[in-house]
């Protein structure tokens, strides 16, 4: 994408997996945010506990363009094991900047950028007394040299490094230290600051940074969910280290201690699964996070539960498959297997937020869906939205919102009707009445994943069961109605689109505004749903000619909505990108560019 | 998994319990099981137990998996809720409703593939967590729906219908419920209802997890010549350990026991069972010993019975957890919304 210049650039950080730069990256990433200026923040990390290299890419964007840039503007090589890559990564007229402390190979050079060395090791040495402090003090050495470099504010730093350290007070000492020490010797031995800087500015009020997951955990919170459980996997782990973390936060008794939460880690995700339909079943509202490997094991529930008609609330933080794949890696991978998880005709309603304030809002959205519609709803969320910082809108929450139970009669409901039927449609929303166990003689039903009749009893009768699961399909039909309809940026003179989903979001947006100043307007829709509603076939009957962008190699989206929607033959071109990182604007740009350039060679 | 409803028809002079209902108010739909399979007795005597204990029909909720046994909670207790869930997997369920609401009695009916195979990893875990349900295994050694192959607790050498023996070690789940921990573990016969029916009674009473494996014959594939797991044999070799009568609360002690043989342990709601000694060898409170006369018996051939071991001290999942005395689904929505003030606070620390 463009030049860098004053608010407009790219850092990537090459570190090795459990020196601690973490929290320097994180510290760096803040003080831009604090100065006002837009930030991304995307930590690159391996599936290892140590040793293994890592990669922390920070972009400030005035624009608001927080995507990967595509470009890295200034690299920060602080791994000799991944140095000549990360050399070979920076953009022509970019910086580098090592550890001088020890030579570098001749041969590891390029012309087209500046080198800047930095003897980091050598003043940790000299400055800290034990080798593990050395170590985190080069991070936080390498955060005042970028500091001295681009103008970062230290007064802002600082603040950071007392509200971090507050009780700890030889700690903050040293950090301090560490920050002034590489601030310190830029200053006195180096050209600052580089052409691209940072400046305060006020594009950051009103605006958190914080994690999907973290914000996933919380709007279970607020939705009301009251049972969790989990078998732990990468990446979706921290969702219930938020959930459990504000539940003790905000729903600890204070005098007895006693918890109204119930979190449960399961033996395995075939556990975890049957224990949140066990628990929606006796009425809570409750939910499970999981990624790919786990939904491949949840699918014999999740098909339970859409036959059975049982609310459950899954989070599929994606990553990279198939089969163990890499962990840490992301993709939008599991389309596919979650709209149709399960044997037999099956289908469940999905949700796609793009990003960590969506992650809120979709925790409320997916429990009152999952209620409304007696079925388990999927929320596909991935490891860029899910563990990466993200600058977002402050989340608020509508006081006057009270959960949406659906058709669940409880005991004074009870009272009041002649006979209940589980499974009887008795309004022609295909939504049948449900009851919890413990209310009421009269609600009691038998749930059963057999064939089963209108009135709940087993049967083997072909017109029953017809009945049953062809009121599951007009059910499906209702859930049209009910589910997020797709975010819309259209304008009546393009003809061209790009459909896209979840955490494409901030690249597509910029790969748009870059194209448009290319003079080709071009119409965005993002899909928030499964099912898909009326104005998702509206956008694909006015758009000649669509891009679809997602984050997997077999078009898994562009297939969903071949299947389930009328399109024309080569009406929807793929644009795919799924080799683990984020997909960056200029790959949607250079994708759409490679594909205008064949039209003309035609 | 009845065709066919049960007739309601009562008899005018059918006793009723302390709320006032009959037997037949505990019962369910008509079994489609074979004629004289054990697990029907099995239902017979869930039934007893549950008129006998007045519990109100819709406070149970119970739950089963895949198999025979497993299509037995539609033929007890119609008012009460069931769930009849995939295979192997009822422990997770029921650890889930559980979590839910605390305050109802859980009954979870398994069989011995459906526990000791395909749900073997759930099994131990619901055991671990000590959930606060009652848990049977219809134990007959054999898959019965899948026509005769043999199931995980089939004896070293007992013979298939077909003829062919079983070289694999049997899994006992009394002696795997004792080793993970497990608060309640008995032995009963489905041909003796006199000693399940107090079993049943205390399990249900039980606070924390109960395991029953109830050796239950399959008349159509496992009780020929050459079974460990039939009729004749169980009989043969039924060796009652430790009897157990159960005495509801406030209600006298009336029988009269041996000097020493008698030991009253009180449950959590006032109850009490009297363990009597047959076996004097073996200290039901004792696990180490209940394990060793399990082994030792095991090895000899006999079917140790009656309830093997009880430790009414250790805390129940939701004690572990200190969850709220109120089930979770009873709160009210305000209780567990913090409100928009409280997430203005929290995300000060996001800036």
């Amino acid at each position: 994408m463009s030049k860098p210049s004053v608010n407009e650039f790219t850092i990537k950080v090459a570190n090795a997996n459990g020196t601690g730069s973490a929290s320097a990256n994180g510290m760096l990433m803040k003080s831009l945010f604090r100065m006002g200026v837009p930030v991304m923040g995307k930590n690159y990390f391996p599936s290892n506990i140590q040793g293994l290299p890592t990669w922390y890419e920070i972009r400030a964007s005035e624009k608001g363009h927080l995507a990967r840039s595509g470009r890295i503007d200034l690299m920060v090589a602080m791994n000799a094991e991944t140095y000549k890559h990360d050399l070979a990564d920076v953009a022509p007229g970019g910086y580098l900047l090592y550890d001088s402390t020890w030579p570098r190979h001749s041969m590891l050079t390029r012309d087209d950028i500046t080198i800047i060395g930095v003897p980091l090791s050598k003043m940790c040495n000299e400055n800290f007394p034990n080798a593990r402090i050395r170590v985190l003090m080069k991070n936080v050495a390498y955060v005042g040299v970028i500091a001295a470099l681009l103008d970062v504010d230290l007064e802002v730093i600082k603040q950071l490094l007392s509200e971090a350290f507050a009780k700890k007070a030889d700690l903050l000492e040293a950090n301090q230290l560490a920050i002034n020490m590489g601030y310190d010797y830029t200053k006195a031995h180096l050209d600052t600051p580089l052409p691209f800087s940072a400046r305060t500015s006020d594009k950051t009020s009103d605006h958190i940074i914080i994690d999907g997951n973290t914000s996933a955990g919380l709007g279970c919170v607020y939705a009301g969910a009251t049972v969790g459980a989990w078998y732990p996997i990468t990446p979706s782990t921290s969702i219930m280290d938020g959930f459990k973390h504000f539940c003790e936060l905000t729903r600890k008794d204070p005098e007895t201690g006693e918890n109204s939460f119930s979190i449960i880690q399961a033996e395995d995700e075939l556990a975890a699964m049957g224990m949140i339909l066990g628990a929606s079943w006796a009425g809570a509202r409750a939910f499970t996070p999981t990624s790919g490997p786990g939904i491949s094991l949840m699918s014999e529930f999740l098909g339970y539960g859409y036959f059975t008609e049982i609310p459950a609330v899954i989070f599929n933080v994606q990553r990279c498959g198939p089969s163990t794949g890499m962990p840490t890696r992301t993709q939008q991978s599991d389309i596919m297997s979650c709209a149709f998880a399960s044997h037999g005709d099956t289908r469940h309603v999905l949700l796609f937020p793009a990003d960590p304030e969506e992650c809120f809002y979709a925790a409320r959205d997916a429990f009152d869906l999952a209620d409304r519609l007696q079925t388990p709803v999927i929320v596909l969320s991935d490891l860029d939205i899910g563990m990466n910082d993200w600058m977002c809108t402050d989340l608020h929450w509508d006081d006057n919102y009270q959960p949406d139970r659906g058709k669940l009669l409880r005991a004074e409901d009870l009272e009041k009707i002649e006979e209940f039927h589980r499974y009887l449609d008795v309004d022609g929303d295909a939504i049948t009445l449900r009851t919890v166990p413990g209310d009421h003689p009269k609600g009691a039903y038998f749930t059963r994943g057999s064939g089963h009749n209108m009135y709940g009893a087993y049967t083997e009768d072909a017109g029953e069961y017809l009945q049953v699961v062809d009121r599951l399909r007009r059910k499906w039909d209702t859930a049209k109605s009910y589910v997020p309809g797709p975010a819309m940026n259209c304008s009546e003179n393009n003809n061209t689109g790009i459909i896209s989903i979840g955490s494409c979001d901030h690249a597509v947006r910029e790969a748009i505004d870059a194209l448009g100043e290319e003079g080709l307007g071009i119409n965005y829709m993002r899909i928030k749903a499964f099912p898909f509603n009326g104005q998702v076939q509206e956008f694909i009957d006015v758009h000649d000619k669509i891009y679809v962008v997602e984050q997997n190699r077999d078009a898994q989206l562009k297939s969903l909505l071949c299947l389930e929607l009328n399109v024309h033959d080569e009406q929807l071109t793929e644009v795919l990108h799924y080799n683990g990182l984020p997909v960056t604007a200029s790959f949607v740009v250079d994708a759409i560019h490679r594909d205008l350039a064949k039209g003309v060679a035609a | 998994m009845s065709f066919m409803s049960k007739p309601t028809v009562r008899h005018p002079k059918l006793p009723v319990n302390d709320i006032g209902l009959t037997v037949r108010d505990y019962e369910g739909g008509m079994s489609t099981l074979c004629a004289g399979c054990g697990h029907d007795s099995v239902t017979g005597a869930l039934v007893q137990a549950a008129f006998e204990l007045s519990i109100p029909t819709h406070r149970f909720a119970k739950l089963s998996g895949i198999g025979c046994s497993s299509k037995t909670p539609a033929y007890f207790l119609r008012d009460s809720h069931g769930f009849n869930s995939t295979h192997g997997r009822m422990p997770s369920v029921a650890t889930g409703a559980n979590s839910a609401n605390r305050d109802l009695y859980y009954i979870g009916v398994s069989g011995d593939g459906d526990s000791l195979s395909i749900g073997m990893g759930q099994f131990v875990h619901v055991i671990r967590r000590n959930v606060n349900m009652l848990y049977l295994i219809e134990n007959n050694g054999v898959y019965g729906l899948t026509k005769g192959q043999f199931s995980a607790a089939a004896d070293k050498g007992s013979k298939a219908k077909k003829g062919e023996t079983n070289l694999q070690p049997p899994i006992d789940p009394c002696q795997t419920a004792i080793t993970l921990g497990a608060t309640f573990v008995a032995r009963g016969f489905s041909g003796d209802k006199d000693q399940l029916v107090p079993l049943l009674k205390a399990g249900m009473k039980h606070r924390g997890f109960g395991l029953i494996d109830i050796i239950s014959p399959c008349v159509t594939f496992n009780d020929h010549e050459g079974s460990t797991k039939s009729y004749a044999y169980t009989r043969e070799h039924f060796n009652l350990a430790i009897a157990a009568d159960f005495v509801p609360p406030a209600e006298e002690i009336k029988a009269e026991y041996e000097e020493g043989a008698a030991m009253p342990v009180e449950l959590h709601d006032g109850s009490t069972i009297v363990l009597r000694k047959i076996d004097w060898d073996f200290d039901p409170t004792d696990r180490i010993s209940a394990l060793r006369n399990l082994q030792e018996n095991a090895e000899a051939g006999e079917v140790t019975t009656g309830l093997l071991y009880i430790d009414e001290s250790q805390p129940e999942m939701h004690e572990v957890d200190n969850t709220t005395k109120t089930p979770l689904v009873d709160l009210e929505f305000s209780q567990v919304c913090p409100g928009n003030d409280t997430l203005q606070k929290i995300q000060s620390r996001y800036r």
